[in-house]
């Protein structure tokens, strides 16, 4: 693959960078990134992938526009209320950057179809925003081998985790199974700041770029927790649980399963 | 520096401001091979200065000489992978 004299100037400031170059572009440019949900995360998430031109962008939603949406959801307008999320993330993103291919898919997930849509992308980004999406996303992603960026939002604070399966922790060695349905509020009930997914999903899209240029750190067996009232980054350690019971020495959980949708669900 | 009688690979990006001079630059030497020469004809004169401080500061050995008024030659040889 060649940079067209147009890459050359879209991507100079990447260019230019050590870590990045020429060379670093074109991985970026030939990586398939696919993103769980069209919402608070996936917007900014899906938006800096696209600047950035990683090739392809998978993008699935079943969900459409709502005006309540609009406050956070940076991807959608208010000309679009209705539209499909996903059908809007894609006018969105291609719009920014041509070279993006954005793969609209107007689909829930669940154990008959998710190991089919994730198995032509190299890295998985959870914004889902419900804990039977992401315990089915962070299955998958271990039964599949896939590197996994997790995020989560709620009123004022934010986690980030990169999910590295049998090579640092899993969502289940943190948190063996979902907390039982009206236990935790979810953003519909709660609230959520607007901004706060823009930082989340900033620090998803840095994560997803370093896995695919193979360069710094990313947060394996580590808990990212932002809280932006008092602005504090707090890492927290998370080791691989031998107990887990999807990855660890023992597993009970062999096969996919989808938790009953008794939780709030949150555009 | 007598590399620059055999130079490798040689770019003339007369005519291009930074950052761009930079940019091309960098590509041309990402396709050399250690130890290849690179050689730059260039006319903006902060890129003159700027493409040696940035490429030693990427780990590669050159060279600067202005040819007259207003133009550069640069040689780079490549030390190190990039």
């Amino acid at each position: 693959m060649e940079l067209s004299e147009e890459q050359i100037h879209r991507y100079s400031r990447h260019i230019i960078l050590r870590e990045v170059g020429g060379k670093g572009q074109k991985k970026l440019l030939s990586a398939k990134v696919l993103i769980v949900g069209a919402g608070g995360l996936g917007c900014p998430v899906g938006y800096y992938l696209a600047a950035a031109g990683v090739g392809t962008l998978g993008i699935v939603d079943d969900d459409v526009v709502e005006l309540s949406n609009l406050q956070r959801q940076i991807a959608h307008n208010t000309q679009r209320l209705g539209m499909s999320k996903a059908e809007s993330a894609k006018q969105t993103f291609e719009a920014l950057n041509p070279d993006v291919q954005v793969l609209p898919i107007k689909t829930r997930l669940s154990k008959d179809n998710v190991l089919e849509l994730f198995r032509d992308y190299d890295i998985i980004v959870d914004g889902s925003d419900n804990f039977p999406t992401r315990y089915l996303v962070n299955d998958a992603c271990v039964f599949l081998r896939k590197p996994l960026v997790s995020g989560a939002i709620l009123r004022f604070e934010g986690q980030v985790s990169t999910i590295l399966p049998y090579d640092g922790h899993c969502y289940r060695c943190l948190f063996e199974s979902p907390p039982p349905p009206g236990l935790v509020p979810s953003c519909q009930e709660a609230g959520v700041l607007g901004v706060l997914p823009g930082v989340v999903g900033g620090l998803q899209a840095t994560e997803v770029l370093k896995l695919i240029l193979g360069q710094g750190q990313v947060l394996r067996n580590t808990l990212l927790i932002y809280n932006a009232l008092n602005v504090s980054f707090r890492k927290v350690r998370v080791p691989r649980n031998p107990q887990c019971p999807i990855c660890g020495e023992a597993p009970s959980i062999t096969e996919l399963m989808d938790y009953e949708q008794g939780y709030c669900q949150m555009g | 520096m007598s590399e620059a009688l055999k130079v490798d690979k040689e770019i003339d990006i007369r005519g291009l401001v930074c950052p761009y001079t930079f940019v091309k630059a960098k590509l041309a030497v990402e396709e050399l091979q250690v130890g290849q020469t690179l050689r730059v004809l260039l006319d903006w004169p902060e890129a003159a200065h700027n493409i040696p401080r940035s490429m030693a500061e990427h780990g590669q050995k050159l060279s600067v000489k202005q040819l007259d008024e207003k133009q550069w030659e640069i040689i780079i040889k490549k030390e190190v992978e990039d």
